[in-house]
This record gives structure tokens, sequence and C-alpha cells, in this order.
């Protein structure tokens, strides 16, 4: 409780809370605020915010209502943020913790396979997955999740290294608890706080990962995201910039609230740490 | 001779949401050159927090309100921040309780005691270097000149506080301060270090405000004493005044507490043998590749050791003795390289994880640290159901058996919905003996369980750990450091020095007729054990 009292007391956590809640609602909205299908055919293409009151974010360059495709791109960013996320720290966590728990031949191996995703640069073995396996939204979504668990196993890692010999440990396992209820059970509620607040950042990262394949068009194309409509105003760049700027904004809102929420998830949970 | 050194009513505000609005209140005493006053209380007593306002260390947060600190005449609770500067290190110095963390692990000892120069006086190199070999050799570390080039991690815990005292020194100051300096090292090195700051003092004349909570070394070192409890002075005067004739009930309190050196009347012991050790070691190796430059450490060095039915086996010894590793070889925490451990006829050493495992609830462990030893994320009553549940009782039921627990070990059953952040580290230690006794164990190791408390709460815990023995039928393998402790509650000692049982036999023929010299050098390092036993002949 004293967390959420905390939380709320600082203003760049409670604007990220709100960005986020904007975000949501609009994810939420979009079937009753837009019933038709967001990639179908509205009007006249290329039209200027604000010049027809119908699209009042204007058209993209195949005449479908940019208003209507930020508001189900809400739905796509968030839904491929959180089970990315949710992909990456699964992973990561059961990494980490292995390696940290048993140390020893267990650590080095887990380390040494963790180090040989972390040399890729993670975008270039997104592409290569998404070659390799095709891009619709789901293996997109576990794509990037995928290439996103080193960091949180890394930094499971460090906290089982530090939890693993502590007192209140041993004495679970001297009261005859096997290893795996020990890991799950007791040393991991301990060591979860720094990887929740790590999620965000995985999150934000995910959601721009996202784009970055929709803005190459190796994307779901059968989705409205906001990465497609980036991709698609490219070629409409020097004249209607409009195209990709009202996205990328939305992006730039999304990653914010997420990265905003993680600090202030930090602050409220290592309040010592805050002000240094 | 006047006081160089005085506090005139003061007052300290804690932040609001502290568990109480002054850490220190109107709290007068003096300090006179050339005598040492003790500042005794426990924990929470605001003795620490006295220190830090007469330096004007105080934590953020914290604010001097009141009152008045007068040394040489001159107030420094008005002083701004450079007159404060000038006075410490040169006036006032300060000696902390853990010369690690005190000192600073990147740089050599010599340049960090040479520093004191080079802020203070305007000495040239060569001089500053001469000096710190002539303090060095004054505070009596052995080859000052090699002393002064190592790093702090390079000595060892007495060498460090020795060259903590060096520091201190080096300005030769009016007043020194010593926050718990002894508390952290072992009891040989300790009396070694009270020597030295009752023998520097006495040839420079310096003030010393010595903060304790163990009346042991009060009795061994202090001139004045005064007795804090609550941030608030209770008692002061001289040292014989205050411990022959004790006057506030929580001064004799405290004083009672201290526990005798004497066993009680030794209890009759059954044939039987519970536990025996046999042949027990392990060795660590650490470092180096391949086997070369690797450093060996023998933790536990052939230990052979048997626990009789429902006897107490103290296992005494210093930091490093190797007691705390045998302790976790028995529970299989630590898997011993040779020996066995033969429990009722099993020998634990060689069970497969699964039935060492099942074999848990006939052996149980209490830890050193109430703070480090309870999971934090879990209810009182979950900690200690938690091993019911393992070995296959039904939750409710398990639950239940928790409360009987907690009543059996003088805790209010009705807690046990509260986190162990909300309780005292007595009561904590409390729910870790309970934790250990929900199994129903045939042994109890207790490591140390009494180390972390005060005096008047190690006292009520050695009380209850006697009645549970006699109640449950218990064998107990007792480890500390502490023989005045193990005197208390052992039928059996065993001393360890450097993983080897030195000595071993029934506690009133050990600490009564030590054979080996090192029990000896033990026994007479024990501060303030003229005076306990003077207590003793009095009251018999």
């Amino acid at each position: 409780m004293d967390a959420i009292k905390r939380y709320l007391r600082s203003p760049p956590a409670v604007i990220g809370l709100v960005l986020l809640v904007v975000v949501l609602a609009m994810a939420l909205s979009a079937g009753w605020l837009f019933p038709r299908d967001p990639l179908s055919l509205a009007g006249r293409p290329l039209q200027w915010p604000m010049a027809n009151p119908r699209f009042w974010l204007g058209t993209d360059n195949s005449g479908r209502d940019i208003a209507a495709q930020i508001f189900y791109g809400a739905r796509i960013s968030l839904l491929i943020g959180l089970v990315a996320t949710l992909v990456s720290i699964v992973i990561g966590i059961v990494i980490g913790a292995l390696a940290g728990y048993y140390g020893g031949r267990t650590d080095t191996v887990l380390m040494r396979l963790t180090e040989a995703f972390q040399t890729l640069p993670n975008f270039l073995l997104l592409l290569v997955l998404v070659a390799v396996f095709g891009s619709n939204i789901a293996t997109v979504t576990i794509a990037i999740g995928v290439v996103s668990w080193p960091a949180p196993a890394r930094l499971t890692r460090a906290e089982f290294l530090s939890l693993r010999n502590r007192e209140f440990v041993q004495a679970a396992r001297t009261l005859g608890m096997r290893d795996l209820r020990l890991i799950f059970g007791e040393i991991l509620p301990n060591a979860l706080p720094p990887v929740i607040v790590y999620a965000s950042v995985v999150m934000a990262v995910a959601i721009l990962l996202e784009s970055a394949l929709a803005f190459l068009r190796l994307s779901d194309p059968n989705v409205a995201s906001w990465g497609n409509v980036i991709g698609l105003g490219r070629d409409v760049l020097r004249s209607e910039w409009y195209v990709s700027a009202i996205p990328g904004l939305a992006i730039l809102v999304t990653v914010l609230a997420v990265s905003l929420v993680g600090q202030g998830l930090n602050d409220a949970f290592n309040p010592r740490l805050k002000g240094r | 001779m006047s006081a160089i050194l005085t506090l005139e009513s003061l007052s300290v505000t804690l932040p609001p949401g502290a568990d109480r609005p002054h850490a220190l209140e109107d709290v007068s005493f003096s300090v006179k050159a050339n005598e040492i006053v003790c500042v005794v209380g426990e924990s929470g007593s605001g003795k620490s927090m006295t220190a830090n306002a007469v330096m004007r260390l105080l934590p953020a947060g914290v604010v001097l309100d009141r009152g008045r600190v007068l040394f040489e005449g001159r107030d420094l609770a008005q002083a701004d921040e450079a007159a404060m500067r000038a006075v410490r290190g040169a006036g006032m110095a300060m000696i902390f309780q853990e010369p690690m963390t005190a000192l600073n692990p990147l740089r050599t000892v010599g340049d960090q005691i040479g520093e004191m120069f080079s802020i203070h006086t305007d000495m040239d190199r060569p001089a500053i270097r001469a000096r710190v070999l002539d303090l060095l050799d004054e505070v009596r570390i052995p080859e000052p000149a090699q002393a002064a080039k190592a790093y702090p991690h390079e000595l060892s815990g007495g060498q460090r506080q020795r060259a903590m005292i060096a520091m201190a020194l080096a300005l030769d100051p009016k007043v020194l301060i010593a926050d718990e300096p002894t508390t952290a090292l072992d009891v040989t090195t300790q009396a070694q270090i009270l020597a030295l700051i009752r023998d520097l003092q006495r040839r420079k004349g310096t003030a010393v405000m010595f903060i304790t909570h163990d009346f042991g070394v009060v009795a061994e070192i202090a001139d004045r004493v005064v007795v804090m409890q609550h941030g608030r002075v209770v008692e002061q005067g001289p040292a014989g005044d205050i411990l022959n004739r004790p006057q506030h009930p929580y001064t004799r309190e405290l004083i009672a507490a201290v526990p005798r050196l004497t066993a009680p009347a030794p209890r009759k012991l059954t044939d039987a043998t519970i536990l025996s050790i046999d042949g027990v070691s392990k060795t660590y190796r650490n470092g180096g590749f391949l086997g070369r430059g690797a450093r060996v450490t023998h933790a536990v060095r052939n230990v052979s050791l048997a626990l009789p039915k429902g006897a107490t086996l103290g296992i005494v010894g210093e930091s490093g003795s190797g007691k705390s590793t045998l302790a976790r070889c028995i529970l299989r925490l630590i898997d011993p390289d040779s020996g066995a451990i033969v429990l009722d006829g099993k020998d634990l050493a060689k069970l497969p994880g699964s039935e060492m495992r099942a074999e848990t609830k006939n052996i149980q462990m209490v830890f050193q640290d109430p703070f480090a030893s309870l999971n934090p994320r879990r209810k009182a009553g979950d900690l200690v159901a938690q091993g019911l549940m393992v070995h296959g009782t039904p939750r409710a039921a398990a639950l239940a058996r928790a409360r009987e627990l907690f009543a059996l070990v003088g805790l209010d059953p009705a807690s046990a919905e509260r986190y162990p952040h909300e309780f005292s580290g007595g009561q904590r230690q409390r729910i870790g003996l309970a934790r250990a006794l929900a199994l129903e164990p045939k042994v109890l190791i207790a490591d140390e369980p009494v180390s972390a408390l005060d005096v008047s709460v190690q006292a009520q815990v050695l009380t209850l750990l006697a009645r549970l023995r006699t109640q449950l039928d218990l064998s107990i393998v007792f480890i500390t450091h502490d023989l005045r402790v193990a005197a208390q509650i052992c039928d059996l000692v065993a001393v360890m020095k450097d993983g080897e049982v030195v000595e071993t036999g029934p506690v009133a023929r050990v600490f009564g007729h030590p054979q080996h010299a090192y029990t000896r050098a033990l026994l007479a390092s024990i501060p303030g054990r003229d005076f306990i036993a003077g207590r003793q002949a009095a009251s018999a």
C-alpha cells in the first residue's frame, strides 16, 4: 500500500499512467467509434487532417481512415507489447533462475547461451526469425519475445545469486523443500520487483520492434498496426508527411507512457534509491 | 579537572513517521580529559545517535533541535559546517563498529591515515610517511611498513580496527568517540583492542566517549558510566557505583541480564547418543587455473563429537573456526568431504537428496540473523506452517498447529497473520524457533541464535530454550562465540580453532579447569570477567 502511495506522489509516474489509460481507452473504444473495418477503403486517398469532417486525421495513400487505424492500432501495439513482454520475461526468469540458483556448470552453459543471443543485434535476429517463420501477427509477437529475453535473464540471475545463500533460503531448505519450490516459491517473489520494473523497458522496445518491422513491410499486413501506416506513408513522406507522423506520435506517446510507468514503479518499489 | 565535552539538555527530533518523536530527549552529561565515559544502552536507546549528534553527523531528516554541545567552551550545536570540519578529526575523532566499511577499500591504509595530515596540516610527504609509520607502531600493528602499504581487505579485523584507531589519533584529538569499536571483533581481539584504547588514552590524556551495549566491556574500561534508554539518560555516575550499586531499575535489569560464566548445576545426562559426528572434514578450494595458485581452506578438519540424548552440546570458537560450517554440514546444507554424521542410527552424510529431505523432520536449525532468516514476503504463520506442509500436513491443520507453536514460544497466536518486519528481533527469533520446532525434531541445531539480540532479550530467549528442551526432550547443538552464553545453557562444550576441536568435555570442567592453551586464552579474554566473578561471589 505504501508503494501505491509513493507511486501516486510522483507527477511523471502519474502522467505516464494517465497516458497509458488513454491508449488503453483508444484500444477498447475502437470497435465502437469505428464500426467499419479499418483496412477498408473509406474515401479519397491523401486527404489532410481536418480537411474532411468525416476523417479528422485524414486518409492514407490507399484511402483508408487514419484515425480508425490509429485506434485499432492501439490494440495491436498493446497486445504485441504485453504478449511479447510476457514471453521474454517468462523465458528470462526461468533461465536466469536456474542459472543463478544452481550455479557452476548449469550457470556456465546457460550464460554462454544468453551471451550468444546478446551478441547478435536483436533486430537482425528478429528479421531472420520472421523470414523463416513468416509474418503473421502471432509469429511476429512470439519472435519479438524470443529475441528480448537475455536482459531479463541476466537480471534474474543476479538477483538469485544474491538471494540464494540468504538464511531464509537455507531455512527453507532445512525444512526439506524441493529445489523447484525453493526457486519459484521462496526466492522468486523476492527477486521479482526489479524484473517487473525492467518489463516496462522490454514492453517499450517490443512496441518499437514491431513498428520497425512494419516500416520494412515485414509485419503482418492484414492487421491495422501503427507500423504499417508509417510504412505506407514512407512513399509520400515529403508531400503528405502526416501519414507517417500521426502514427509516429502515437508510438512516441505509448512508449513514453510505458517507460514513465516503469520508472514510477521502480521508485515506488525502491524508495531508498530515489534521488540518486 | 573541567569537562572538555559537555552535552546540555540535548534533544534530537526524528522525522515524522518514526517509532518515536525524539531520538534523544534532554540528554546531559560531560566528558573530562583523561577519562573514559561509557555510554551504555540496548539497541534503540539513542547511544549511537548521541555520538552522531556530537559530531553533527546526523542522518537526513533528523534534526538537533534543542540543547548545547560544548566542546572546549564552544557550542557545536550552533557551529557552521566549516567550523565543524576543523573540529572533526583534529579536535574530536571517531572510530566505528565495522572497520571494513569505515575504510575506503580502494586505497592503502597508509594513504588513508596520511590523508588526515594532508587535510589538517601542511606537513610534506616524507614527514607524513614517517608520522604514519610512527602511528601504526603506536597502535602495535605488526610490521608497520607492510601494513601501511596494505589495502583494508588484506588486514585482519583486529588490524583494521588498529588502523582506524591510528587514523583517529593521528592529530592528537582532545576527544575520541568510539562507537561499539569491538562489537564486530572476536573476543581475544576485543581484549587486545580494549587494552590498546585504555593504554593510549592514559598516555595521551585523551577524553574518550565509548559507546557499547556490553556491561562486560563497561566493567573492563569505564571510569564513568551513562546509562541510556529510549533516548533518555536514566542513570549516570562513577563506574564502581553504577556497576555495584545500580539505582535505576533498568540499569539493574541490564546488569542482571549479563550472563554469568559459571554453569548452573550439571544435569544428569543419558548414555544413549542421538547424534554422532565422526571424522567430518570440509575443504574449500577457490581460484587458480588447473590447480595452480589455488587457495585451500580447511574449514572443518576431522571433527568427531557425540551428542547424548537430551543434552546440549555447545560448540564455541571465534570467527573462522569452522563452527558454522560444521553446523551446515550436519544438516547437509553443505556436503562434507568425508566423515559420517549419524542421527539415530542413520548416516546423514550418505543419504541421497530425497531421503535427506524426509530426514529433515528429525533435525532442524535455528539461524543467527533474525532479520535475514525469515522470508519477508510470507506471513509469520505461513513461515511456521511451511515445514509441516512440505511434509504432507494439509494447510488448515498446519496453520492451526502454527498457532499452537506461537503460544509455545511465547508469541500471541493472533500475530500469525503479520509479516516478519512487524516483529522485534527477539520475537523474530521466536518465530524461527517455532518454525524449527514445528516438525517435532529430535535434534535442534542452533547457530548463534542469540548473538544478534540485546542482552535482556538474549536472556529471555535462553530461558525459553532451556524450558523447551526439557518440555520437548530436545537434544541441542548450540553454536556460539560467546562463552558466557555457552556456560548458561550447555551441558557439554567443544572448543574449535581453525577447523579443529581442541578441547571438549562437560562445561564446568572445560571452563573451570581448561586444559588447552587456546581455551585459557578465550576465557581470559572475556570482557569484565573479574566483575562477573565478583558478582557471582557476592550473590553466592
